[in-house]
This record gives C-alpha cells, structure tokens and sequence, in this order.
C-alpha cells in the first residue's frame, strides 16, 4: 500500500520563456498595417476597373484578361497585388496557428506547411503573369482563342 | 439610516432595516477539491439577498451558513485589493464590486474561477504565472542619477498625466485571465504585465523605459496583443488597457516613450 501523495503546494511550473536575440514580430506587425493600406488600393481598384469600367463584368473573358496581362501596367499591379495578399494572409493565418496549435510538434509542421503553400502560390503567380502569352506557338491551332491570327 | 440602539439590541443590516425583503438568487458555483481527485462540477446554492447587495455578500452567505468548505479569496471587500477576481455569468469581474441587482437574477448566477491559470481550490487559482510575469516587466522606478538639488523629482501636471490610467492597477488578473491569447499556452506576458510596464515606461522621472521596451518586443510580448478588448472590458478598475498595449507598440516602433 504505497499512494503518492503530492505535495499540495508544489509550485505549478510554465515552460520558460524561450529568449531570442531576435524576432520578426514587429516588422510582421508594421508589415500587416502597411500591407494592409496599400491592397484596399489595389484590391478595389483591380475590382473597380475589371467589373466597372467600360462594359463591365460582361466584358471579362479570355482575350480581356489576356489583354491586361500583357501591359506591364497591369502586370506590375497583379503581382504586387499577389505578393502583398499572399504574404499578408499567411501571416495572419500564421499568428492564428500560433494562437491555436499548441502541440510542440504539430506547429512547426503546419506553419512549415503553410510557408510552402504561400511560397509556391508566389513563385507560379509571378511566373504565370510575366510569361503568360495568350497565342504561344502550337501545332493545334484549333486550341488557340480565335483573336490570334496565325 | 439606523439610530442609535443599546448594545443589547441587535441590529440588522441596512437593508433589514430599511424595510426591505430579499429575494431568492440561485448561485451555481464551480467546486473542484484537490483532494478527493474528482473532476470540477457544478454546484448550486440559493440564497436570500437584498437588491443592494454584491456577489461577494453571495458567497459570504453560502460559506457562513450553507456549505463552510467553499473556498475564495477576499481581503479588502470593496474593490481595492485585487483578491476576488472570478467569472461571474462569463465575465471576470470582482465579486465585491459586482451587485446583485445589475445580474439577471431570473436565472442562476453563474460563478467560476478566472481561467487560464492554474485551480487549486473551488475559486481560488495559483497566482503565480501572473506575478511572474509582472515581475519580469520590472515593475519598479529605475533612475541611476540623483535628483535635482538632492530633492525629490519633480513632475508636471501634463507629464504625470501621462500614465495615470495605468497607475489605478491592483493587479486583480482579471484582464490577464480574460484573454484569449492568454488561455492558449499561457507564455504571452498578458495584459497586466503590459499595462504595469506602461505605468512606468511613460514616467519622465523613469530611465529604464529602453530595457522595459526591449522585454516587451518579445514574441511573447506586446506583439501576442490581437486588440480583442476583453481586457479593456474586464479591468474593475476602468484602466483603458488595450490603448495602453497599443501606446506600449507605438513606442516599441519609436524606440523610446
Ligand atoms: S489592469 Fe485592471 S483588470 Fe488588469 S490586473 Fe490591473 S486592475 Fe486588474
Ligand atoms: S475583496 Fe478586495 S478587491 Fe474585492
């Protein structure tokens, strides 16, 4: 007959707080507030001249889209635009993993995660609306949008 | 307003007095005994109570003619110490600045203990965490030259103004323990810390504001602050302490006060 009886005033510990020499946080902070400024810009303007301009919505299709990827205008306000939601978003979902995920291990696995998905979306974003061409060269004609003439 | 009686004759409160009736309140408590090992449960108590009293007359009641092994802190009983922080209906309030006629007294007033640190006993949590994390802030005033003429350090109105909000505090842990943030890992400093920080980083006789700063840009620091308010609406003392974690950030990006 042995029980342990722990001493009922046997101090409760926390982890220590691990310090660092340095840490992103504040300009993770300034960047969210900044960030977030300059897209309300972009957003509602990409919004305002793709559904208000002109024909509208209505004129959206194909050859529109290919069109304003192909002034540098454009090109130059779609990546900006891709770069700042794409990191802005990640680390607000980053700060919520961190407010949520409490398991030591299952952390770092997600927000590794996380920066590979938002690191991959970048990389094939900028890629896509710097090279896209809307009339490649091709053998199969009949797949090219009936605006390139051959 | 009661007269002057002989000693003899006993007095009621103010309220008997007065001619008032109580009324019956429901009080379900939260218990949890260390010692038998069993689980937290709910507990319900009714009592008779008058209008004008508080919660904490409620559970004075319960523990001197119901049930003496319910366990709170009290000290003071009129909200100057800081000791009875708990939930009340889901809010952190002090149980002797909450009164019975501000609840909804057609339901069960529910009690708790603040959560996010640790239960020892019914309402009464182990403190600890917290003034850990109030000490690391250096809740003291710091200045390495003697004052002016060898007097005291002298002040003005503005300068003094400055941080008056955040000298109210008497570190109650009801913000602390109200924020989310707080309840997740329990390693962001919390509220109190910050708003004790601030009392002293924003002191012109202070010269330490450049290390308190330092402490407080920690990934654990100001930075954890997701301007959620409970903390602003759960302060008993009206401290605006979500501005002051905010004024503690902006003078984190400054650099100086
Ligand atoms: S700031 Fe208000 S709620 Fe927080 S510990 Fe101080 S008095 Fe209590
Ligand atoms: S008992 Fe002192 S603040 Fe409530």
């Amino acid at each position: 007959m042995s029980t342990v009886i722990e001493n009922p005033r046997s101090p409760y510990t926390r982890p220590a707080r691990k310090k660092r020499r340095f840490n992103i946080e504040k300009w993770a902070w300034l960047f969210m507030r900044g960030s977030g400024v300059i897209l309300v810009f972009l957003i509602f303007g990409h919004l305002f001249f793709n559904l208000m301009l002109g024909e509208g919505i209505r004129a959206i299709d194909f050859g529109f889209v290919g069109g304003k990827l192909a002034n540098p205008f454009w090109q130059w306000w779609d990546v900006l635009m891709l770069w700042l939601a794409l990191i802005h978003g990640g680390n607000g979902m980053r700060t919520v993993i961190n407010d949520y995920v409490t398991g030591q291990k299952l952390r770092p696995f997600i927000l590794w995660t996380l920066f590979a998905i938002v690191a991959i979306l970048i990389v094939l974003g900028t890629l896509v609306t710097f090279t896209f061409d809307p009339c490649p060269i091709t053998e199969n004609i009949e797949l090219l949008p009936s605006f390139c003439n051959a | 307003m009661a007269t002057k009686t002989e000693l003899s004759v006993s007095v009621g409160t103010p309220a008997e007095e007065a001619g008032l009736k109580p009324f019956k309140v429901t009080l379900n408590i939260r218990r949890y005994n260390p010692e038998t090992g069993d689980e937290a449960f709910w507990q319900d108590f009714d009592v008779e109570l008058y209008a004008t009293d508080r919660v904490l007359d409620a559970l004075h009641k319960i523990k001197w003619e119901q049930d003496g092994s319910l366990a709170f802190r009290r000290s003071c009983a009129h909200g100057v110490c800081g000791s009875d922080a708990m939930r009340i209906n889901g809010r952190n309030r002090l149980a002797c600045k909450t009164l019975i006629k501000d609840l909804d007294i057609t339901q069960p007033i529910y009690v708790e203990a603040i959560k996010g640190l640790p239960l020892e006993k019914d309402l009464i949590v182990d403190m600890e965490p917290f003034f850990e994390s109030f000490r690391e802030v250096q809740p003291f005033l710091v200045s390495n030259t003697p004052p002016a003429g060898g007097r005291e350090r002298l002040q003005s109105i503005a300068e003094r103004e400055r941080f008056d909000d955040t000298t109210k505090c008497i570190l109650c842990a009801a913000c602390t323990t109200s924020c989310p943030v707080f309840w997740t890992d329990g390693q962001y400093f919390g509220p109190a810390a910050i708003v004790n920080a601030h009392r002293f980083i924003f002191d012109s006789r202070d010269e330490n504001a450049a290390a308190r700063l330092e402490i407080l840009n920690d990934k654990e620091g100001v930075w954890r602050c997701r301007t959620t308010f409970n903390c602003t609406d759960a302060c008993p003392r009206g401290i605006q302490v979500t501005k002051a974690i905010a004024e503690v950030k902006a003078a984190v990006v400054r650099g100086r006060p």
